[in-house]
């Protein structure tokens, strides 16, 4: 098994971020891992992607280019990628800041006012995290453990207040209907 | 009784410089330096491209033959191998330390590297035959500039010691010259105070040498030391620029 | 084993380099390497080396000459501009036969080019990139976890015969993490008889020079440097063999390339093409003997590269154009899908039927 995920949006989202959790979540797991950031000047308030690979098989290019997975937080990202999205694929779209409905009908879309939610419940920055919550909880594979662990691996122990809140989001995400 | 013998720190082998040539008089001092302050066996000395590229030949202590101009660079990179072990200097000419290698002196500098540099100025490139130096003088004729330095056309010459002083960073720069008796013995507590200080952990010490060459210069060996009297003193005046532990400091004076 | 950890590329790099026993970094900020010299500045002052941000790409060279110089290991850092301002030093390195450790990460060129990653400077790395008769250990790796192997087998082979090692990656390598494990048993540097470390009135002076005005003098120096170089080649070239054993089809790739030709040689596997890849892992030497090997088999190479076609010139001499050998690329930053890897391969596997 092989996920590709593409995790897009502007910088400053912490898109990086949150694919990061998903990959130390694979490596915690055993599997093959890859995560490949977009870098450079548009890094800040511009576009900023990154590519995330889990899979039971080593990693070969870790260079997507049809995605399993797309998590759309910005209008650019969904326009630029829908149409690369495998066909029964899944979207997720942050529905607090994209508008318009995906259109493609061979694919499943999620679609969460991570936003919305995400300032409601006091932590505005951490739209993403809601979003890589309920992601997990779509392909069944939101482990309570190996999520804690995960997020231990990417927050540092100064941080743990951080923690909490970044896993008080992922749980929101997972509880989203 | 010997009153006058080869300092230890010189190999003794015959030297290739020209007659009438000042690098020999300045290696002499440098290598008295070293004799004086016992620190031989722990020192390093970094040579340039230029007439004094051999030196590596003529110093008894370790030494390595840097790339043009990157002397600074190369002294830096030894004296952070063992800071509290090695006594490191440069020995550079003008077309090395001023021209190619200008980034590389103000850096050294300007980060207060704990390091000596003689500074050998004589206002043109001997090694390579007589061109014009970034220290040759306005009117200074020279193979590429027979007609006389032209300022419009290529400029002003470097005064190195004015300019490192504006900065922070240095602990030490005189300038000296080498064309009579007075002067050399200046020139020679100029040298070993520069290595003292490094000693001492001060920092970074920088000599200019006003240095002669009759070969270049087109004159005879009394002439050249003459016209280091009448032309080059004058537009690089001998003395002490910055010695921060003396209080000798340009950028706080204006300041204050 | 040791606990894996999700690292970028490049910091695997510099953690590598720091087992090594490597205490002094010099290195000038350039895009997309400069998480290398982040993590020295950070690590270093901890562990009670030196982290010297240069005024220049040039300085940060002739420090690590410097340092290189008193015997002890030493390593710097950049991306294809950047190398280009360190040729001149590399030269000396070599004029000098001393050890050293210098990271490519490169980008597309020529000049200043862009930021994406980039495979153009294989012929500047393998054929020297300074003046002068002299080559360098080029070292292509491939994955996180190669950083850092390769990071150390750089410092080994600089110090065991006496010359810079590059680890010659991209910016792709560089950039992404993947799980990475330093569980490495570290050979000890070499004595170095020849460092200058100061006589102590014991001994007469050392001198590191690479200036020989007797031209048959410096001939003979050209003379034992290759015959070392000869030693190199036997003994050092390295490279993986996937699917090779009846592979009609060879793919020649390294470093990121390789990874995206691995999936399109599963791909054409799939459909029944006799498709395998060899991935040089070291560039200098080239590892000639796998692809003569290669030819007991081979219909067609395919070169895949990050550029216009620079390894394939060097396939084309392994093979001695035995059979034809074919360029698949992007260049300026792009980077070969593997679809197009696959009907490069779908097109060879037609010819070579007819």
């Amino acid at each position: 098994m092989t996920r590709e995920m593409l995790f897009a949006g502007f910088g400053g989202q912490g898109l990086l971020f949150s694919g990061k959790v998903v990959a130390y979540k694979g490596l915690i797991e055993d599997k093959n891992v890859s995560w490949l950031p977009s870098y450079g000047p548009e890094m800040r308030g511009g576009t900023a992607n990154c590519s995330v690979i889990v899979s039971d098989d080593p990693v070969g290019a870790p260079i997507i280019s049809n995605p399993d997975i797309l998590v759309a937080m910005n209008l650019p990202s969904l326009d630029k990628y829908e149409s690369e999205v495998k066909k029964g694929g899944i979207i997720f779209v942050d529905s607090s800041l994209i508008e318009r409905k995906v259109t493609r009908d061979d694919i499943d879309v999620y679609y969460i006012p991570a936003t919305r939610l995400a300032e409601e419940n006091g932590a505005p920055t951490l739209a993403n995290m809601i979003l890589v919550g309920k992601l997990l909880k779509v392909i069944g594979e939101y482990d309570e453990e190996h999520v804690q662990k995960a997020l231990g691996k990417c927050i540092s122990a100064r941080h743990a207040d951080l923690l909490s809140l970044n896993l008080k989001c992922m749980e929101i995400g997972r509880d989203y209907e | 009784m010997v009153v006058f013998d080869r300092p230890h720190a010189l190999v003794d082998i015959p030297l290739h410089y020209c007659p009438g040539c000042t690098h020999g008089i300045v290696h002499r001092l440098v290598a008295e330096a070293i004799d004086e302050l016992g620190i031989e066996g722990r020192t390093i000395g970094v040579a340039p491209v230029g007439c004094a590229v051999m030196a590596y030949d003529y110093f008894g202590c370790d030494m390595i033959e840097a790339a043009h101009g990157r002397a600074p660079a190369v002294a830096t990179g030894v004296k952070r191998s063992d800071p509290d072990n090695y006594i490191v200097f440069t020995y550079q000419g003008d077309g090395d330390l001023a021209s190619i290698g200008t980034a590389e002196t103000v850096h050294a500098a300007a980060r207060n590297e704990n390091i000596t540099i003689i500074f050998i100025n004589n206002a043109i490139y001997g090694m390579t035959g007589g061109q014009m130096a970034p220290t040759s003088l306005p009117g200074q004729v020279t193979q590429t500039s027979p007609y006389g330095r032209d300022v419009k056309a290529c400029g002003y010459p470097v005064k190195i010691c004015e300019m490192l002083s504006m900065l922070e960073g240095p602990e030490y720069l005189e300038r000296v010259a080498v064309n009579n008796v007075k002067n050399v013995n200046k020139a020679k507590k100029a040298i070993k105070k520069a290595f003292q200080n490094q000693i001492e952990g001060k920092g970074f010490s920088l000599v200019e040498v006003i240095s002669a060459c009759p070969t270049n210069w087109g004159m005879t060996p009394s002439a050249a030391l003459k016209w280091i009297d009448d032309k080059m003193i004058p537009y690089y005046p001998l003395g002490v620029y910055k010695d921060r532990s003396a209080g000798i400091i340009p950028g706080a004076k204006e300041e204050a | 084993m040791a606990e894996k950890v999700l690292m970028k590329g490049n910091e695997a790099i510099a953690e590598a380099a720091i087992i090594a026993g490597c205490r002094h970094y010099f290195g000038y900020p350039i895009t997309p390497q400069t998480e290398i010299a982040a993590y020295m500045a950070k690590r270093m002052p901890k562990i009670g080396g030196t982290f010297l941000q240069a005024e220049s790409e040039i300085a940060a060279i002739n420090m690590v000459y410097g340092v290189s110089s008193t015997g002890k290991r030493v390593m710097t850092s950049s991306s294809s501009p950047g190398i280009s301002l360190k040729s001149e030093g590399i030269s000396y390195l070599a004029g000098c036969d001393l050890p050293a450790l210098v990271v490519n990460c490169q980008r597309g060129g020529p000049g200043l080019g862009g930021i994406q990653p980039s495979q153009s400077d294989y012929f500047q790395a393998t054929r020297g990139g300074g003046h002068g008769d002299y080559h360098m250990i080029v070292l292509a790796p491939a994955s996180v976890q190669e950083m850092a192997e390769l990071t150390i087998r750089g410092f080994e082979l600089a110090d065991e015969y006496r010359m810079t090692a590059m680890i010659l990656a991209d910016g792709t390598i560089g950039q992404m993490m993947e799980p990475v494990s330093f569980d490495f048993a570290i050979k000890e540097a070499p004595e170095k008889p020849w460092a200058v470390t100061g006589t102590k009135m014991e001994r007469a002076h050392n001198i590191i020079n690479s200036l020989y005005l007797v031209p048959d003098v410096l001939e003979q120096k050209n003379f034992e440097r290759y015959e070392k170089y000869a030693k190199v080649a036997e003994n050092v070239a390295l490279a993986e063999e996937y699917l090779m054993d009846d592979a009609e089809i060879v793919i020649a790739a390294f470093g990121i390339a390789a990874r995206v030709a691995k999936n399109a040689v599963n791909a054409a596997r799939a459909e029944g093409i006799k498709a395998g890849l060899i991935r040089p892992i070291t560039l200098w030497p080239f590892p000639e003997k796998a692809f003569k090997k290669a030819l007991g088999t081979a219909k067609q190479f395919i070169s895949v590269e990050l550029s216009m076609g620079q390894m394939i010139e060097d396939v084309r001499l392994a093979t001695e154009c035995k059979v034809p050998v074919s360029l698949c690329n992007r260049a300026g930053g792009m980077i070969p899908s593997p679809e197009q890897v696959y009907e490069a391969i779908k097109a060879a596997a037609g010819k070579a039927g007819k």
